[in-house]
């Protein structure tokens, strides 16, 4: 079955957005680590992430044909034409926090580019099986940090339940269907995300028996992201991000 | 990132003249002194002292250049700046590890640094203004790093030397990366050039302050000098790096921020003119724009860490309480 090029360039944008956004929180950690060995592991995840959406925004430049750069992707969209979900953009919080976001990230990431290693889409092909080994890293990375936290010092334990409540809202829209994950997957280019929940809920499960944690029931998903609803820290990200962009229009770096 | 010239370390030793004979020996002989070989408690301080400065410079150094990362203004630029600051950390962690060698924790040293009893490279304690300043950094701030650290590749004490191999590679990339900046910069729009020729002035003197105080003013550069921890005095580094760098900036169509800079036929080298001391003494001693911040970052992050250090070490203590009760059982 064809796809459309407007719901693949979305899905690509989607895609590409979660991974700059998340991207560029975890590098706000950069030179402000707990330890040195975190100073080096978050750059690197992070340098994954953004060699991850360099690569997802020169694809949907190049599929939506209208000469569009990576960098006139990255930065030159409005807040409401980024497509990222909630989770990625929820500020750092604590050390706690900020791993148990990356963690869920890589859960649904890992086996969202192993499906996608067999993709119909070539270029996607070829971007997830480079990705899903870097992505096998995070997952245990993160996990092994949930584990620690969850099941080090008192204090710990409570930090790390607390990001648990903080981020529950925001793990269901990773799942979330609708007419552009629908024809994508259809299409044989990407799983759909709903297929890769069980996956997720094992890896999390495995780490969250071992971390002493349990998932909450959330009453209140949130949802929005992929519509370009975003939270309010969402502006302020975007504003530093652009900057530079935005204040010299049409210069080269 | 770099090493400042050398500043208040006490190189006197208490040990007999045959010992501290035998030792000069073997240096001279260009042997490497390894960390279990008997060494004088002044030549031990000296390397704790300097490797340590060493690590802090490239652990403070983040700091300036992290500024950046969430502004880079391409993919591309904040990829390349994610990577070289993670670079730093990881020069930073095999310095510690080499000063550990010599009988010092990492964490004593991290307290060292944060009591404000151990130094770092001057020049971090200047602010990053705009993106020109990664450019800036690159080129002169990593450019003057190699001229230090190339000699300490060389160094008697092998750990510190074998940790430098490794460190000058990246940093040849980091200065090639720097310059490629500002090229990029000073071939584009006026407002672009402006901004590179602005932070070459700014750069320029604090860079020319890395290699330290002028060799007459410097106390314990002989003794480094007779145990090869050191190669080169700080001003004939310094003057190798004015003249590999000139020429590099008047490619680039920028003037550097000294009148008295100038071609000498007769040296075979460029003068230049003096480097403002009262500035230098005054960073160095904690005066300088940035100081009270770079240290109260990274005070900060030691502070705010300390729940999760605390947590890995439970964590690994639990571990093994429970290992060992699982080995137990099953005998």
């Amino acid at each position: 079955m064809e796809v459309s090029r407007d719901h693949l360039v979305t899905f690509l944008l989607r895609l590409a957005d979660d991974h700059l956004i998340l991207g560029h929180r975890l590098s706000e950690w950069c030179g402000h680590a707990p330890m040195l060995e975190e100073d080096l592991a978050m750059p690197n995840i992070a340098l994954d992430l953004i060699g991850q959406a360099r690569a997802l925004y020169q694809y949907a430049g190049e599929v939506e044909g209208k000469g569009r750069s990576e960098d006139d992707l990255a930065y030159l969209r409005r807040e409401r034409e980024y497509l990222n979900c909630l989770m990625v953009e929820r500020p750092n919080g604590d050390f706690a926090h900020t791993m148990l976001r990356q963690f869920y990230f890589s859960a649904f990431m890992h086996p969202f580019w192993e499906k996608a290693s067999a993709s119909t889409d070539e270029t996607l092909a070829g971007i997830a099986a480079k990705a899903v080994k870097e992505v096998s890293y995070h997952v245990r990375h993160c996990g092994e940090w949930v584990i620690r936290l969850g099941d080090g010092t008192e204090e710990s334990a409570a930090r790390m339940k607390a990001a648990v409540e903080a981020l529950a809202p925001y793990v269901d829209e990773l799942f979330e269907t609708d007419a552009v994950s629908e024809a994508v997957s259809k299409a044989g280019i990407a799983p759909a995300p709903a297929s890769l929940r069980s996956s997720f809920d094992s890896t999390v499960q495995r780490v969250f028996a071992e971390a002493f944690l349990d998932m909450p029931e959330t009453a209140w998903p949130q949802t929005g992201g992929r519509q370009g609803r975003h939270g309010e820290a969402m502006g302020y990200l975007l504003a530093e991000l652009q900057h530079i962009q935005r204040t010299y229009p049409g210069a080269v770096w | 990132m770099y090493s400042q010239g050398l500043i208040g370390a006490k190189t006197d030793s208490a040990e007999d003249q045959a010992f501290l004979d035998a030792f000069q020996k073997r240096i001279d002989a260009e042997e490497k002194i390894e960390p279990n070989d008997p060494m004088p408690e002044g030549y031990r301080r000296t390397l704790v002292r300097q490797i340590g400065q060493h690590a802090h410079s490239e652990i403070v150094g983040m700091l300036p250049e992290g500024n950046w990362i969430t502004r880079a203004p391409s993919l591309r630029r904040k990829a390349a700046l994610l990577a070289k600051v993670q670079d730093e950390g990881g020069h930073g962690l095999y310095l510690y590890s080499a000063a550990e060698t010599l009988g010092v924790s990492r964490e004593e040293m991290t307290e060292e640094l944060l009591a404000g009893k151990a130094k770092y490279s001057s020049i971090f304690n200047y602010p990053t203004l705009t993106w020109a300043d990664i450019g800036a950094i690159g080129w002169l701030v990593d450019g003057a790093a190699i001229m230090n650290q190339i000699p300490l590749c060389r160094c008697s004490y092998g750990p510190y030397a074998r940790a430098m191999i490794r460190v000058c590679k990246e940093e040849s990339f980091h200065q090639r990366q720097g310059y490629e900046i500002m090229m990029t910069l000073a071939n584009g729009t006026p407002e672009q050039k402006e901004m590179a020729q602005d932070a070459l002035n700014r750069w320029w003197w604090p860079s020319l302050m890395m290699f330290g105080p002028h060799d007459s003013d410097s106390q314990h550069g002989d003794q480094s000098m007779r145990w090869k921890i050191k190669r080169f005095t700080n001003d004939e580094l310094r003057q190798q790096f004015v003249d590999s760098t000139v020429p590099q900036g008047e490619f680039l169509g920028l003037t550097f921020p000294d009148p008295n800079l100038k071609w000498n036929e007769e040296r075979g080298h460029y003068d230049f003119g003096e480097i403002d001391w009262d500035e230098f003494w005054r960073v160095v001693k904690g005066g300088g724009p940035m100081n009270k911040e770079r240290l109260a970052a990274r005070q900060k992050a030691w502070d705010e860490g300390a729940w999760v250090r605390e947590a890995a070490l439970a964590h690994a203590e639990k571990r093994k309480a429970r290992a060992e009760a699982a080995k137990m059982a099953a005998e």
